[in-house]
């Protein structure tokens, strides 16, 4: 995974090209944002806490919605309507039968996985913007149903969900979601990294690199497309799960083609095609709003724009995306990358060809 | 026969926005998903100028069209350009973006109140009946403003040495330019006059039915009728438009209010599993997206 370095070549064996981790500075870096990572709910502040939560909550969804563009080169613009089928499922298992957690999140990962197939099955078909497409469309059905569930039923607002409880204790504190969140977070990214170095995610970048060549090498087109889907569909959907339970409250208007927007701009904005670009993308996107706000409040800017900070927003989270699109396609991973590079490098300035070694 | 009255409005409207879909589409070959923005944006310009030239409301409408044309020229050539060349996604990707950025801004500039720009020129709406139907006066202009759209989309395209050219950087963009054809030039007409008919339906539908952020749904249900009747097809717009306001008009008539957002798409989806490429669409584009 990580890539050689600039110092020399010292790898002896096949397992090292596809280590994790394979230097000690990285294992020794790993394990201090660890530790920064289990004391941070330590530092009282009931606002940031909430804050690190919903990145978290987005890292998830992140990472699913990566897997599918960044590495199988497959678009999606349905991700809001696969996070809203997670959500529903559990306000509609919660509200219909009174099932618990451990009922609802399972079966919100096999609704998402029945969902995958639907919305990858196009896919065999078509490719591109006209897949895209059919990802946007299956998006307004599924909020669509969202919708008439709480209509027929009478929760014109929404659905009002318990926090989870295994016995006597009840999830509701945010330290103790913090470490579940930091635990299905981290659960996704290693998942997203494991398949990326075997089989499935060599096959995907096949597939996204030419698919004629991929088939030609003898892998199965069709299946690992719809397995794409369905793999990131799944944790899509354990995603609003944990939405519906971290918020208590399920409502399709939360659900809108913005919310979709925002994941892929946290995939764009992050970088496509690197996992670390997923995290960053959702921690940018995810604090961005907050961002804009303190900056209102910081600069002088007119009064009206006090009252209307969710239009800022629009507008500053559009331009953002045009600048990263425009300026910076390779995203927040690209920034990173030449700044490790001019360090890596110094006192040159380019990477030397490969080959000319 | 209201309903069929109803029908034809609603197809009009589609078709008046979804042919600039398709212009875009066919000229240069990206889905430009900021069109209902593009639309609103038409219809907030009138707004504007209404109250700039109050007393002459031909002028206040002639100059918001004209203001249309240029905001989308002004688009192509600040952003889109330098789309060009980049992966389809990167570029639609960028329309949207584009859209967030146009929404918030004409929040800021014109807050998210419900505004009434026929009220502002000075008319007042008021309707006609066609044998046991009514319509209002302001639909009946949209049906015909329509018409005169596609009529002189038509002439221009294939009667003019710009439509000519145009169609020619749709087909084939390489040889059009060896033959000299200035592409940038085509590409940010063809957005001007997406925008234009985008904004010219905005425009009327914001005086019938007010103007606010519901527009954008509208721009976006437009797009179905275009995909439907073919993404580079005028005359596919035309009665995709037709196909998708039936479907929707019958749906809601009969069976469920709540459906009107989705039936669209839905339509959608079964033209995509059965023909992708649309009743009049070309069969190769699926291959170059």
């Amino acid at each position: 995974m990580s890539r050689p370095h600039a110092s020399g070549y010292f790898r002896t064996g096949y397992g090292g090209e596809i280590a994790l981790l394979d230097t000690r500075t990285q294992k020794a870096g790993l394990a201090a944002f660890a530790l920064v990572l289990l004391a941070l709910p330590f530092y009282d502040a009931p606002f940031l806490l909430d804050l690190v939560n919903q990145v978290l909550l987005a890292v998830v969804g992140a990472v699913a919605l990566m897997l599918l563009t960044g590495f199988a080169g497959q678009v999606s613009l349905g991700h809001a309507g696969l996070l809203a089928a997670g959500a529903f499922t559990t306000g509609v298992l919660f509200k219909e039968v009174g099932a618990p957690f451990w009922v609802t999140l399972p079966a919100s990962a096999l609704t998402g996985a029945a969902l995958g197939v639907v919305f990858g099955l196009p896919s065999l078909r078509l490719r591109g913007l006209y897949l895209a497409v059919s990802t946007l469309a299956l998006h307004f059905i599924v909020i669509y149903a969202g919708n008439e569930y709480e209509t027929r039923r009478g929760f014109s607002t929404g659905v009002v969900i318990d926090p989870p409880r295994i016995g006597e204790w009840v999830l509701t504190d945010a330290r103790a979601w913090y470490f579940v969140l930091l635990g299905f977070a981290a659960a996704s990214v290693l998942f997203a990294l494991n398949l990326l170095r075997a089989n499935t995610g060599r096959a995907w970048r096949a597939i996204h690199g030419r698919e004629a060549v991929a088939e030609a090498l003898g892998i199965n087109v069709p299946a690992y497309k719809v397995l794409a889907f369905v793999i990131s569909s799944t944790l899509t959907s354990i995603a609003g799960c944990l939405f519906a339970y971290y918020r208590g409250f399920v409502s399709a208007e939360a659900f809108s083609l913005f919310l979709t927007i925002q994941y892929v701009a946290m995939v764009i904005i992050g970088g496509l095609g690197s996992v670390l670009g997923a995290v960053l993308g959702a921690v940018f996107v995810t604090l961005f709003p907050y961002l804009i706000e303190w900056l209102i409040n910081v600069l002088p800017t007119p009064a009206s724009w006090a009252n209307q900070v969710f239009a800022v927003n629009y507008a500053a989270f559009g331009l953002v995306m045009i600048l990263f699109l425009v300026f910076e396609p390779q995203g927040l991973v690209g920034i990173w990358r030449r700044i490790q590079n001019y360090f890596l490098l110094w006192p040159f300035k380019h990477r030397p060809l490969s080959g000319s070694k | 026969m209201q309903l069929t009255v109803n029908i034809l409005v609603l197809a009009a409207i589609y078709a008046l926005v979804s042919c600039g879909y398709v212009l875009i589409y066919r000229v240069s070959r990206v889905l430009n998903l900021a069109h209902g923005e593009l639309m609103m944006l038409g219809a907030y310009g009138l707004f504007a100028t209404a109250s700039l030239f109050s007393g002459h409301p031909l002028l206040a409408i002639a100059v918001a069209a004209l203001l249309a044309l240029t905001v989308g020229g002004l688009v192509y050539v600040f952003l889109m350009r330098r789309m060009t060349g980049e992966a389809v996604l990167a570029a639609v990707l960028t329309t949207i973006a584009l859209g967030i950025l146009l929404r918030g801004a004409m929040i800021l500039v014109w807050t998210a109140q419900e505004q009434h720009p026929l009220e502002a020129l000075g008319f007042s709406s008021s309707s006609i009946s066609v044998g046991d139907a009514r319509i209002s006066t302001v639909s009946a202009v949209l049906i015909l403003t329509t018409a005169a759209v596609y009529a002189g989309l038509h002439l221009f395209l294939h009667y003019t040495s710009w439509g000519i050219r145009m169609r020619a950087a749709g087909q084939n963009p390489l040889l059009a330019a060896q033959r000299g054809v200035g592409l940038h030039a085509i590409y940010a007409l063809a957005w001007g006059l997406a925008t234009f008919t985008g904004g010219l339906a905005g425009m009327l539908i914001a005086s019938d039915a007010g103007l606010d952020q519901t527009m954008v749904v509208i721009g976006l249900k437009a797009f179905p009728a275009a995909l439907v009747g073919g993404l580079d097809s005028l005359v596919g717009a035309l009665i995709g438009s037709l196909i998708v306001a039936t479907a929707e008009v019958l749906l809601i008539y009969y069976v469920d209010p709540l459906l009107s957002d989705v039936v669209p798409f839905f339509v959608l989806l079964a033209m995509l599993i059965v023909r992708p490429w649309g009743l009049f669409g070309s069969k190769e584009e699926l291959d170059r997206v």
